[in-house]
């Protein structure tokens, strides 16, 4: 256990966001305004979390207790929360500039509702990274769910709305009806204590048949971690314009769904519970092994698909899994890797999908096999795709390396050398489904740079330039961080190290 | 003056009935105040109650000083207020006065000028209410429920559509079936026990090692209550009244009646259970509590499956209304050994009022402003009164159980209860009808938020295209709704998150009253 | 069937007499068409309770409960003891009694107001025959689902 301080930094932290939103409703007259309140809140939350930081890092964990009784709200910031609250804070800012130049570009309608529901699922995002207990966690949990739905469902078309029924009946019903009445049952089983930092739920509680059902209850019911059979939310949402599918269903939503899962399976079971053997297997491996069945149905789904933003889905929805796997090795390696591929993925994803919009920004282009060559035309870009997707390999130079390298290494520490398999292959399939996006943006055969043939529009080439700045620039530096952390992903270890061994 | 509390609470609202009724046929403009001071006069009286049960434990007052342990046959009138239903007196005050400011432009507009009339009744029907929470007298239960009876009949048959009155007619014959039998049981209770005091009844049931209470006379009694009781409050499957009833009666009306006629009706079933027959009597010499929690899963299944099928908004929220008493009927039933159920299905009486009235002040502003008694006519409804959707969306999240709001908490009490006591089927009907009320409210949610049919480029809603001719001038002209109905829309919002968010003293008060009831029963 | 009679009928037959008008009145309420009928038949309904509870009150050879009179009684009869003290056995239980009238008020205020609904249900339909006035509806709700 690490100790605490008491501290309504956490509070504020969060409100930033939300306090944006009348701000940014006042000005929804006045667009110059309204994104300049998007990024004062951006920057001042930043540095709260900044400022939570100071104190974590030193190993204490800064706690505010909200609501007390019964069913406490509590905030908590410790080391894995911290990892989670900076990636998505730091990120939104990007997004936030890269939603101006792609809302602008397109001249998309009701822009202020869209930057204020924005404001509000980062509220929600750092609510569960700072939930102190389940019932916390849960509660901001749903809001992102709602807050989050108007966004998916932007474009109000047939599409869309499909597309956000699919999302909230995915999201909403499997967490009220596996994560609610899991939580309720934990909360009875423990005699009204829900909060984190002790295993709650101690060994010998639980039988290894309701274990398993308790856990897959949590992990399902946290759908926002896209495992399958629980996953097709994931695709659905892509409708959603390209800033609310980069930052939610790269980095904010999904990474909440395997935050939830984290945070059950390391505080709220003792490590005995899991590892009670039912036949061959214990508890802790069926989770390992579903989350390995999606890994490598995703990642092949993901090869076999056209459209650009479909095929980030996929692969977003393996690389979910991959930390849950990497969670339910109960190794320490393997937690460190997990927790890092949190900051991996998300910067190397938030880079990828940055990429998909600033194409069909400048071009309108959604499919890959309309990108041969356009590599050329947009050389930023896709040079930032390209740095991108290595991050999702795990390829060097780039964060995904050192965590990938974690989850292998304890995998083999663990000595579950089929789920090793599982990611080696994974990691072949990744490089399977990007790199050729890649090869064929810079190196298209002759013929194929010429659409006279392909025939469907007349489409002039040597008019397409890189989208505009504020595209392009974000996606800069989110390539640049992805290159960066490779170098400088000293503090992120600190934290992740911290995690562990609090555990 | 402190110790004349409890009457006040019920004799502030008849002495404003007396005034309005005299007075009120002069000058309309002189209803309104009279109501609004004795309503705040009976809050003022229920806050000062509560304190004091707070403080000392509960309150004991007999009526004109008929003390029933000195007169000759038992028979003065207690009134007795304890935590709980000092709880579920403050909300009768607090609704009661926001649907009074409600109804300000409202009664005179629906009721063809009968403003007087209205609040008269309006007032009795609150004097009936807040006595059958206060009283601890069974024969005084029956009569204040027929006066609470009496003037819902008469509220819903006031509007002008005819369908109200054909429903109010049908209510009259099954809410006085109700009312008979209840009073049935009382005879067979008193012949048992020669007493009408609940206190006295429970006292004499359980004297030597509960040897009357075993009698099957007693369990006559108490299945006649209950049916009546059941009626009263809509319970499945004898509901048949109240979908009619509080959908064709004047938004006034039904705004009042929704949220506070059934949820009374089940805090004097629980008060029943625990006062009167006791916990012990009821679940271990009875049992029968599979059977109810049965019939509850039943009924909330029912209610939120035919809740589906409505396609107008008002009578949708009816069938939720019976599945809500299913909610709560099923927690008061489910025997856990903590009283989880109980304690849920008490917080869901509060809780449910509000949303209810929450929801019912949303809806009533919609069919008005907009002519939409049907879901589809909401389209666009967001952009054109953000407000009212607003409070709309508050009370339809916390219907479907999305924290903070209190119906999240309420739920999670009474799943909790459902586990503890091992009824499964009780928290799959739950989770089941969240999930319903959440299609429900989505449906309406997305039609209400981005139009009828699928946005083709960025357009106008439609509404106009409506085929009747009223409804496309209205469509074009509608606007926010007035103040008076939106602060009552407003300030119950803001209830229903706070009673959400600060569930924990809210619970502390009821786990500690209903304890020792629960203890006595071992 | 004799046995049966003095055991089950003959010691109860108020009850018997209350239950058998109830349902009668139940009857009426479920089965009649006719609005009117139906409240006649919600009004034997409410009487049979009545007579119920007068009839428990009653007791074989007992006076009329007036305290005065209840007490020469007991002077004369000189049984028990202290002088005034009341013997329960020599008059009817008052207090069911005394119910009833609030109940008949009850049950009279009522059948006013639901006289009164069905007076306005003429005037809103022209008919007070259930059947009609459900195919009104129906009709009406075809037209116009707004009603």
């Amino acid at each position: 256990m690490t100790d605490s301080v008491n501290s309504l930094l956490p509070v504020w932290a969060c409100l930033a966001s939300l306090l944006a939103v009348p701000a940014i409703l006042i000005f929804r007259k006045e667009p110059f305004l309204r994104e300049g309140a998007t990024f004062v809140a951006g920057l001042v939350k930043l540095g709260f979390v900044i400022a939570i930081y100071q104190h974590v890092k030193n190993g204490t964990a800064v706690e505010c207790v909200l609501i007390e009784g019964p069913l406490p709200i509590v905030l908590r910031v410790d080391a894995l929360g911290m990892v989670f609250a900076l990636v998505a804070s730091s990120l939104w800012i990007l997004t936030s500039l890269y939603a101006i130049g792609y809302m602008r570009g397109l001249k998309e309608h009701s822009q202020t509702r869209f930057f204020a529901f924005f404001a509000v699922s980062l509220f929600a995002t750092l609510g569960v990274a700072f939930a102190g207990n389940l019932l916390t966690l849960y509660l901001f949990y749903e809001i992102l769910s709602l807050s989050t739905w108007p966004l998916v469902t932007h474009h109000q078309d047939k599409e869309a709305r499909s597309g956000g029924r699919t999302y909230l009946a995915h999201l909403l019903g499997t967490s009220v009806a596996f994560a609610l009445p899991a939580l309720i049952f934990t909360w009875v089983k423990t005699g009204s204590e829900i909060e984190f930092g002790k295993a709650i739920l101690e060994s010998g509680d639980l039988g290894p048949w309701p274990t398993v059902a308790l856990l897959l209850a949590f992990c399902f019911g946290f759908s926002k971690a896209g495992m399958m059979p629980f996953h097709s939310w994931l695709p659905g949402a892509m409708v959603a314009p390209t800033p609310v599918s980069a930052l939610l269903h790269a980095v904010a939503v999904v990474k909440v769904g395997v935050f939830c899962v984290i945070r059950v399976v390391t505080e709220v079971f003792d490590t005995d519970l899991l590892t009670q053997a039912i036949g061959a297997l214990s508890p802790s491996e069926i989770l390992a092994w579903v989350a390995a069945f999606t890994v490598l149905v995703s990642s092949l789904i993901a090869l076999t698909q056209d459209n650009l933003k479909r095929r980030l889905a996929f692969s977003t929805i393996g690389q979910l899994s991959y930390i849950v796997l990497g969670v339910a090795l109960l190794h320490d390696l393997a937690w460190r890797g997990s927790v890092l591929h949190i900051a991996a993925h998300a910067t190397g994803k938030i880079t990828l999908f940055f990429c998909a919009g600033a194409i069909y920004v400048a071009t309108g282009k959604k499919y890959i096999s309309q990108m041969r060559g356009l590599g050329r035309r947009m050389p930023i870009t896709f040079t930032a795709f390209f740095i991108g997707s290595l991050g999702v390999i795990g390829l060097p130079p780039s964060l995904g390396l050192i965590s990938k390298f974690h989850l292998v290494l304890g995998a083999a520490n663990a000595g579950q050398i089929a789920l090793l398999v599982v990611f080696l292959i994974s990691t072949i399939l990744n490089a399977a489904y990007f790199l050729p996006i890649v090869y064929q943006a810079f190196f298209p055969k002759s013929d194929e740079v010429d659409p006279g043939e392909a025939g469907a529009e007349k489409f002039s080439w040597h008019s397409v330039k890189e989208a505009p700045w504020a595209c392009v620039v974000p996606l800069s530096i989110t390539a640049l961080l992805s290159f960066g952390l490779f170098f400088t992903s000293g503090f992120l270890q600190e934290l992740v190290k911290l995690f562990v061994a609090s555990h | 003056m402190a110790d004349q509390f409890p009457a006040i609470i019920v004799l502030a609202p008849l002495f404003g009935a007396l005034i309005v009724g005299l007075a009120g046929s002069r000058d309309h403009r002189i209803c309104f105040p009279v109501v609004l001071v004795s309503l705040a006069v009976s809050l003022f009286a229920s806050l000062g109650v509560f304190l004091q049960v707070l403080q000392s434990g509960p309150v004991s007052y007999f009526m004109s000083g008929w003390d029933t342990e000195k007169s000759v046959l038992g028979a003065g009138i207690e009134l007795r207020i304890d935590a709980i239903n000092g709880l579920v007196l403050i909300v009768i005050a607090v609704v009661s006065i926001l649907v009074s400011i409600f109804s300000i432009r409202r009664a005179g507009e629906e009721t063809t000028e009968k403003t007087p009339q209205f609040y008269v009744l309006f007032l009795l029907l609150t004097v009936g209410i807040f006595g059958m929470t206060v009283t601890n007298d069974a024969f005084n239960l029956f009569v204040l429920v027929e006066v609470s009876s009496l003037t819902s009949y008469a509220l819903i048959a006031m509007g002008k559509a005819r369908r109200g009155t054909m429903a109010a007619f049908n209510y009259i014959l099954m809410g006085t079936v109700g009312a008979s039998f209840y009073l049935l049981g009382v005879g067979y209770l008193y012949l048992k026990t020669g007493t009408l005091n609940m206190g006295h009844i429970h006292e004499v049931l359980t004297a030597n090692g509960g040897e009357i209470g075993r009698s099957p006379s007693v369990m006559v009694a108490f299945v006649m209550i209950l049916v009546g009781l059941w009626i009263k409050m809509a319970f499945f499957p004898l509901y048949g009244w109240l979908p009619n009833a509080y959908s064709y009666a004047p938004s006034t009306s039904g705004c009042i009646l929704a949220p506070l006629m059934t949820k009374v009706s089940v805090y004097v079933m629980i008060r029943v259970m625990l006062g009167v027959f006791g916990w012990e009597w009821v679940f271990g010499h009875l049992g029968w509590n599979h059977a109810v929690v049965w019939l509850a899963v039943i009924a909330i299944l029912a209610g939120s499956v035919l809740a589906l099928a409505q396609r107008e908004l008002k009578k949708m929220l009816c069938y939720l209304i019976v599945a809500e008493v299913g909610y709560m009927v099923g927690g008061a039933w489910l025997a856990d050994s903590e009283g989880w159920g109980m304690t849920g299905a008490i917080y869901h009486i509060l809780a449910d009022a509000f949303m209810t009235l929450c929801l019912f002040i949303a809806a009533s502003i919609l069919v008005k402003r907009c002519k939409a008694r049907r879901i589809e006519d909401l389209g666009g409804m967001f952009k054109k009164m953000p407000v009212t959707m607003t409070g709309f969306i508050i009370g339809a999240l916390a219907m479907i159980g999305i924290p903070p709001t209190c119906g999240f908490f309420s739920k999670f009490y009474l799943i909790r209860g459902g586990i503890e006591s091992g009824h499964w089927e009780f928290v799959a009907a739950l989770i089941l009808s969240s999930l319903i009320n959440a299609v429900l409210f989505f449906r309406i949610f997305e039609i209400a938020f981005f139009g009828n049919k699928p946005a083709e480029g960025h357009g106008h809603e439609e509404g106009e295209t409506s085929e009747q001719g009223s409804i496309g001038e209205q469509a074009l002209s509608v606007r926010e709704a007035r103040l008076s109905t939106l602060i009552p829309l407003l300030v119950t919002a803001a209830i229903v998150i706070l009673l959400g968010v600060f569930n924990g003293p809210v619970i502390a008060v009821i786990r500690s009253a209903i304890e020792p009831l629960i203890a006595v029963g071992g | 069937m004799k046995e049966f009679f003095e055991t089950s009928i003959e010691p109860h037959f108020n009850y018997w007499v209350y239950v058998i008008l109830m349902m009668i009145g139940l009857w009426a309420v479920i089965a009649k068409n006719n609005l009117i009928k139906k409240l006649i038949g919600m009004s034997i309904f409410q009487t049979a309770i009545i007579l119920f509870y007068v009839s428990v009150g009653v007791k074989k050879g007992s006076g009329i409960p007036i305290i005065p009179k209840a007490k020469e009684a007991a002077a004369g009869a000189g049984e028990h003891g202290a002088a005034g003290a009341v013997n329960p056995d020599l008059f009817a239980n008052p207090l069911p009694h005394v119910l009833m009238l609030t109940a008949i008020v009850v049950g009279v205020s009522t059948l006013g107001v639901a006289l009164a609904v069905a007076q306005q249900l003429f005037k809103d339909f022209g008919t007070l025959e259930e059947d009609e006035i459900l195919e009104q509806i129906k009709t009406a709700d075809k037209a116009s689902p707004d009603g």
